[in-house]
């Protein structure tokens, strides 16, 4: 045997040292970034006509990655009369044809599946591990389901049939930049819209790099046009008078501020915004799958999710149990280096939510909450952050009311389950909730009684494209896939 | 334990498992990525955990002696470590004790009527102390999967206890056959009932090898939290043996990352974790010299028909 010593520890302690270290395992699959891209208008990469540019840099090592186009008012305008002019011949085409261009660009995407996970990976900060096998798959799986759908749209409703609405506007976030991007672009194109579509600065890489799948798919020009840029650039998108409807996925505030601005424009809009999603745990759940699924509710993708389960009920008599079994599970994570595939926890997206979730921790210290963080490696160069738990958090500490965006649990205590409902709905947010109970008629109950756009049950974080997803009160509105996703591209006539 | 409580009340009190949440969790074994130093330092592991194992009828003093030839002595490479323990029926204990009595391979026998366990308690304890008379280190008995399904928890933990006893100091591997109880629940409360009578260092063990579905990392995980679990309640600490199924190193080092993540460093020893398996050691060799090489040697190198040896 190879000689490492491990120590054993004293009391009824387990000891996850390092007898048996892995060794690093890096995804070693080109990413194929070009030095510099431009702007995707009308089935073209152009030059944009600010001429200026922005630096994308890696979260895992703070490289530059790449150089982004900033788009201008000139540029977004140039997009929406590509769009324009598209929807004329896009709308008119049959919906088996539409149906087509989706299935091509679902299988293309497929081809280069790790080509396109390594440079998620690489432009955001997730682990390889969840960009291969649930972003791009995912994203896939959104093209196939809605090119399904494209030559079916008369059997949506009964007696009526969708008619497109026309260009539409899309802002998406930079947490899941090529799921977003599949979860707006293919309900729009199989409802016979074009679109414009700005993705979130740091995370324009695999927005750029899909337009390339669009030219190989061979798809008209101007049906999809993107423009990257930041906050002006998004409102140039969102204030564009051709657009005929604006979806936008990010911060509850952008949010707001645009539904402010399309007030009396006659636009339509959808809006998924933040969430700060309560996890339930009653005393009879399998403890041990309820703390996987904690786990996977605030972790998965370093808690930049919407509909993290960032909040922790659990019934009092079983609290320290839960607890003290969360810690020892968190013992096992392994962050690092996102590109490493094992690794379980990768880099924040940006310095700016770094800072932020920082931030929000030294608040969570300040109010009083109990801190646990593993101890972990962290690398030297890049944006990373350990796995937090606060435990003896009250319903008006920051932590448990605003949206951390980041891998940092809650853990707050019930005793009834009327109790657990009432602090779960005692906040701003709607968006998901977690129930984790053997018995299932309560399940039942509490998904009437939980006002989330989402309620997972003895399990979380799970999506599918049949499956509507979106949130209530300061969630947002509007529902993205399935049936009811297809609703928000379409007029019914 | 309470006087014969039922199945319901010994869950409520040990905590049930969800079979989708715990199938979701053994399948991130999978995706662990276990490259060079590491690979050989789990490979080697896995090799001094095996139970080198015979369990045929047509066994005979011949196969037994090759059987533990090759478990002394692997390969020609002397650094691949000898394996953990020859298994075999009671009959064959003997003859496995001329070739491994006195070296670090213990002799491992099954007994109690293995597979079926269905004899008279006397018959299965007086062959369990013939095998500990014949020199047997280890017994693995099979549990009374009748009484158990008939709700007569009692019964399951009085005659492991009986065993226990007729094992004087040989250690004791208790089989629970789980594809027998099915479902994950019954495999959990099944660890327990053992547990409750075990000295520390004896061991669960998930299967005979004799029914269609045995070790997998499902079951393997079950009966590591129950270990896990019961460790922290008690301070006793239990050795575990997935049994049957497990073919290739592959699998192998899925299950040693399932005990490095869930039970520590303390585990990943032969004196806490075993592989009760025939065909798994050739696999292991394999790769172990592949990693060496460079290169995949030709099967007959590793006396590839398990019934070769």
């Amino acid at each position: 045997m190879p000689a490492k010593k491990s120590t054993r520890p004293a009391a009824r302690e387990l000891l996850f040292g390092n007898l048996w270290e892995f060794d690093p395992a890096p995804e070693s699959a080109p990413a194929f970034i070009a030095p510099r891209y431009g702007l995707f208008i009308n089935g073209k990469f152009t030059a944009p006509k600010s001429k200026k540019t922005f630096d994308s840099i890696s979260p895992r090592n703070e490289e530059k990655l790449s150089e982004i186009s900033l788009a201008g008012p000139a540029d977004v305008d140039a997009a929406y009369q590509a769009a324009a002019k598209a929807f004329e011949s896009w709308s008119r085409l049959p919906g088996t044809e539409r149906a087509k261009y989706l299935f091509r660009i679902a299988r293309l995407l497929q081809d280069r599946a790790r080509e396109f996970a390594v440079a998620e990976t690489l432009d955001g900060g997730k682990p390889i591990k969840e960009s291969r096998d649930f972003d791009v798959p995912m994203a896939a799986a959104h093209f196939f389901y809605h090119a399904g759908w494209a030559d079916k749209l008369s059997y949506v409703t009964p007696g009526r049939t969708l008619a497109p609405l026309g260009v539409i506007g899309q802002v998406i976030p930079w947490n899941f930049p090529l799921l977003m991007l599949a979860w707006k672009l293919a309900p729009a194109l199989a409802t016979g819209n074009t679109v414009v579509l700005k993705p979130a600065e740091t995370t324009s890489i695999t927005a750029l790099k899909f337009a390339s799948i669009l030219q190989d798919a061979g798809l008209p020009p101007g049906v999809v046009n993107i423009v990257t840029g930041a906050g002006e650039t998004g409102s140039a998108v969102v204030n564009h008078p051709l657009a005929a409807k604006i979806a936008f996925t990010g911060s509850t505030a952008v949010g707001k501020a645009i539904q402010r601005t399309l007030a009396g424009t006659g636009k339509r809009l959808t809006l998924e915004l933040g969430g700060k999603a309560a996890n339930i745990v009653f005393e009879d759940a399998p403890i041990d799958q309820a703390v996987e699924g904690i786990i996977n509710g605030i972790f998965f993708n370093q808690g930049h999710v919407c509909c993290a389960g960032s909040r922790l009920l659990v019934q009092e008599s079983i609290a320290e149990k839960v607890l003290s079994k969360l810690k020892i599970r968190l013992k096992t994570l392994r962050t690092g280096d996102p590109l490493d595939k094992n690794t379980d926890i990768g880099a924040i997206n940006s310095k700016a939510q770094l800072d932020r979730i920082s931030e929000l921790v030294a608040s969570g210290v300040a109010d009083g909450a109990d801190l646990y963080q593993p101890t972990c490696d962290l690398p030297k160069k890049g944006f990373y952050f350990p796995p937090t738990l606060f435990s003896n958090v009250t319903q008006s500490h920051r932590v448990a009311r605003e949206e951390i965006f980041g891998p940092v649990l809650s853990i707050l205590t019930f005793r009834t389950p009327e109790e657990a409902v009432e602090k779960a709905n005692n906040t701003h947010y709607g968006l998901s909730a977690g129930v984790w109970t053997d018995k299932g008629s309560r399940i039942l109950k509490l998904s009437t009684e939980l006002k989330a756009g989402v309620v997972w049950a003895n399990t979380f974080n799970k999506f599918d494209p049949t499956s509507p997803f979106g949130g209530y009160k300061e969630s947002g509105f509007g529902r993205e896939g399935g049936k009811q996703g297809l609703l928000d591209y379409a007029t019914l006539i | 334990m309470l006087n014969t409580p039922s199945l319901r009340q010994f869950l409520n009190d040990i905590g049930t498992v969800d079979a989708v949440g715990i199938e979701e969790r053994v399948a991130k074994y999978g995706t662990r990525s276990i490259k060079k130093s590491a690979k050989v330092f789990g490979l080697t592991l896995a090799t001094t955990m095996v139970d080198l194992t015979t369990l045929e009828g047509k066994d005979t003093p011949g196969k037994v002696a090759s059987l533990c030839l090759k478990a002394l002595h692997p390969h020609s490479d002397p650094t691949i470590p000898t394996t953990a323990a020859v298994c075999v029926y009671p009959a064959m204990v003997k003859h496995a004790a001329k070739y491994v009595k006195g070296t670090s391979v213990k002799i491992a026998s099954v007994a109690t009527a293995f597979p079926s366990g269905q004899a008279p308690l006397k018959t299965r304890l007086a062959e369990v102390r013939a095998a500990v008379a014949d020199g047997a280190d280890e017994i693995d008995m099979v549990i009374n999967r009748g009484a158990f399904l008939a709700g007569e928890l009692q019964l399951v933990q009085d005659e492991i206890a009986a065993v226990l006893e007729a094992c004087g100091s040989s250690t004791l591997k208790v089989i629970l056959e789980t594809s027998e109880l099915e479902t994950y629940d019954n495999i959990r409360a099944a660890s327990f009932l053992a547990m409750q009578v075990l000295r520390p260092g004896d061991f669960i063990k998930t299967s005979t090898g004799k029914t269609s579905d045995n070790a997998t990392l499902g079951n393997n995980q079950v009966m590591l939290e129950a270990i896990r679990d019961y460790y922290f309640a008690t301070g006793i600490e239990i050795a575990m043996k997935p049994a049957g199924g497990i073919r290739t190193a592959k699998q192998a080092l899925q299950f040693l990352v399932a005990v490095k993540e869930t039970l520590g460093d303390a585990w990943l020893t032969n004196t806490r974790y075993r592989f009760g398996a025939s065909a798994l050691l050739n696999d292991l060799v394999r790769q172990l010299v592949k990693e060496k090489t460079g290169a995949y040697q030709a099967p007959y190198t590793f006396s590839e028909s398990s019934s070769a040896y």
